[in-house]
This record gives structure tokens, C-alpha cells and sequence, in this order.
């Protein structure tokens, strides 16, 4: 008897836990502004959610067929759900999607000549600074 | 619990629903299809708990895979223009 309800708390903050991390990724990939920011939100659900809601059903059925077939399942969606979100990073960034939001790149080729223009010699400053700078770095 | 459980599913699903009709991009769409997916191989492992009939298991493993595989397919086409048979390969 005593078990039987530790079983059962288990497994019940376990789906509790699962369920709040689906919640709260379906929420991040609707709010988010950006494919890159919901690709997180996605990772998310597909790790957390999905692992603590099999880990908790498979705690609920105890020591059967049924749990190894469950854990094949949350392994598989555990090991195959990143290689998706990361194939879909790559094919976004690949076919140029570019991330809202401040962007460094865009900035630094669109200020380069305005600077040039209004005052040349703190241009040509600026850009010496810049060049010593990446030549430390490198 | 389980019946929490599914209605959370549920829940998430249609928002994840919302943000495949609403996408800026295709990848957004993609990524919502996956998601959609991945609440949906839930769904099914909870309905055979519910049921009482835990063989729904074998399904979801089943789906898991398609799903997975489905993905790679739409993104391969993004990325490539084809999926890669010969024919299309060789007009290229």
C-alpha cells in the first residue's frame, strides 16, 4: 500500500514536471520573436517535456514490456528531436534568415560610410583602431 | 493525472497550431509541424494510459520516427530544391 502511493507521487510530479516544461514551450514558440529564439523554445519541449512525461508513465507502469518500449521512445525523441532543431537552424541561417534584433554585422557595413563621410580623419582612426584590434585578437 | 496530462497536451498543441498558421517564415512552420509532432507521440502514449491499454506504445514509437524522418524530408527539399531522386539530380 505504501508503495503503491509512492509510486503514484512519482510518478505524478514527474508528468506534473513534463507537462510544465510543455506549457511553457508552447508558449515560447508562440511569443518569440525570432525562428532562432523558437527553435529554443522548441528544444525545450522535445527534451524536457517529452522525457519527464515518459519518465513519469513509465514510473507509473512499473517494471514491464510496456516501460521498454517507452524508454525506446523517449530515448529516440531525446536524441533525434536536437538533430531536427539543429537541422533547422542550419537550413534557416543557410538560406538567409537573419536574426532579429540588433544585429553586429548589418550595423558595422552600414555605419563604415556615413563615418567616411562626415569626418575622414576619425574615419580612418576609427578603422586603424579596428584593424589593430582584430590583428590582436587574430 | 494522466487527464491533466492530455489536456495540457492539447492546449500546447493549439498553440503551436496558431503559430503554424501565423509563421513569417516556412522554417517557423517546420518547426511548429515538429512540435506539433512531438506533443502529438504524447498524446498517444497517454491515451493508452488512460485506456488502459498500453499497446498505443508501439504507435507512438512508430510515429516518433516518422516524424523524425518527415522533417528531414521538408528541410532536404528547402535546402536542395529535391529530395534527391536520380531524375531531378541529373537535370541539375
Amino acid at each position: 500500500m505504501d508503495a503503491q502511493l509512492l509510486i503514484s507521487v512519482l510518478s505524478g510530479f514527474f508528468i506534473l514536471l513534463g507537462v510544465l516544461a510543455l506549457l511553457i514551450g508552447a508558449l515560447g514558440l508562440l511569443r518569440l520573436p525570432d525562428v532562432y529564439c523558437r527553435i529554443h523554445a522548441v528544444g525545450m519541449i522535445d527534451t524536457a517535456g517529452a522525457s519527464f512525461v515518459i519518465l513519469g508513465l513509465a514510473i507509473h507502469e512499473g517494471i514491464s514490456l510496456v516501460t521498454v518500449k517507452l524508454l525506446f521512445v523517449g530515448i529516440f525523441l531525446f536524441f533525434t528531436s536536437p538533430i531536427a532543431t539543429h537541422a533547422v537552424a542550419q537550413v534557416a541561417h543557410k538560406s538567409g534568415v537573419v536574426p532579429s534584433g540588433r544585429n553586429l554585422a548589418i550595423a558595422k557595413t552600414a555605419k563604415k560610410p556615413t563615418g567616411a563621410e562626415a569626418n575622414p580623419k576619425q574615419a580612418a582612426k576609427i578603422r586603424s583602431k579596428v584593424s589593430r584590434k582584430s590583428r590582436g585578437a587574430s | 493525472m494522466m487527464l491533466v496530462a492530455i489536456s495540457a497536451c492539447a492546449v500546447c498543441l493549439l498553440m503551436a497550431l496558431v503559430r503554424t498558421m501565423r509563421g513569417p517564415t516556412a522554417f517557423d512552420r517546420v518547426l511548429a509541424v515538429n512540435a506539433i509532432g512531438t506533443l502529438i507521440i504524447l498524446g498517444i502514449a497517454l491515451h493508452g494510459f488512460i485506456m488502459e491499454r498500453p499497446e498505443f506504445v508501439d504507435i507512438a514509437l512508430l510515429y516518433a520516427i516518422l516524424n523524425f524522418i518527415g522533417t528531414f524530408a521538408v528541410l532536404k527539399l528547402f535546402s536542395t530544391g529535391s529530395l534527391g531522386d536520380a531524375a531531378s539530380s541529373r537535370k541539375k
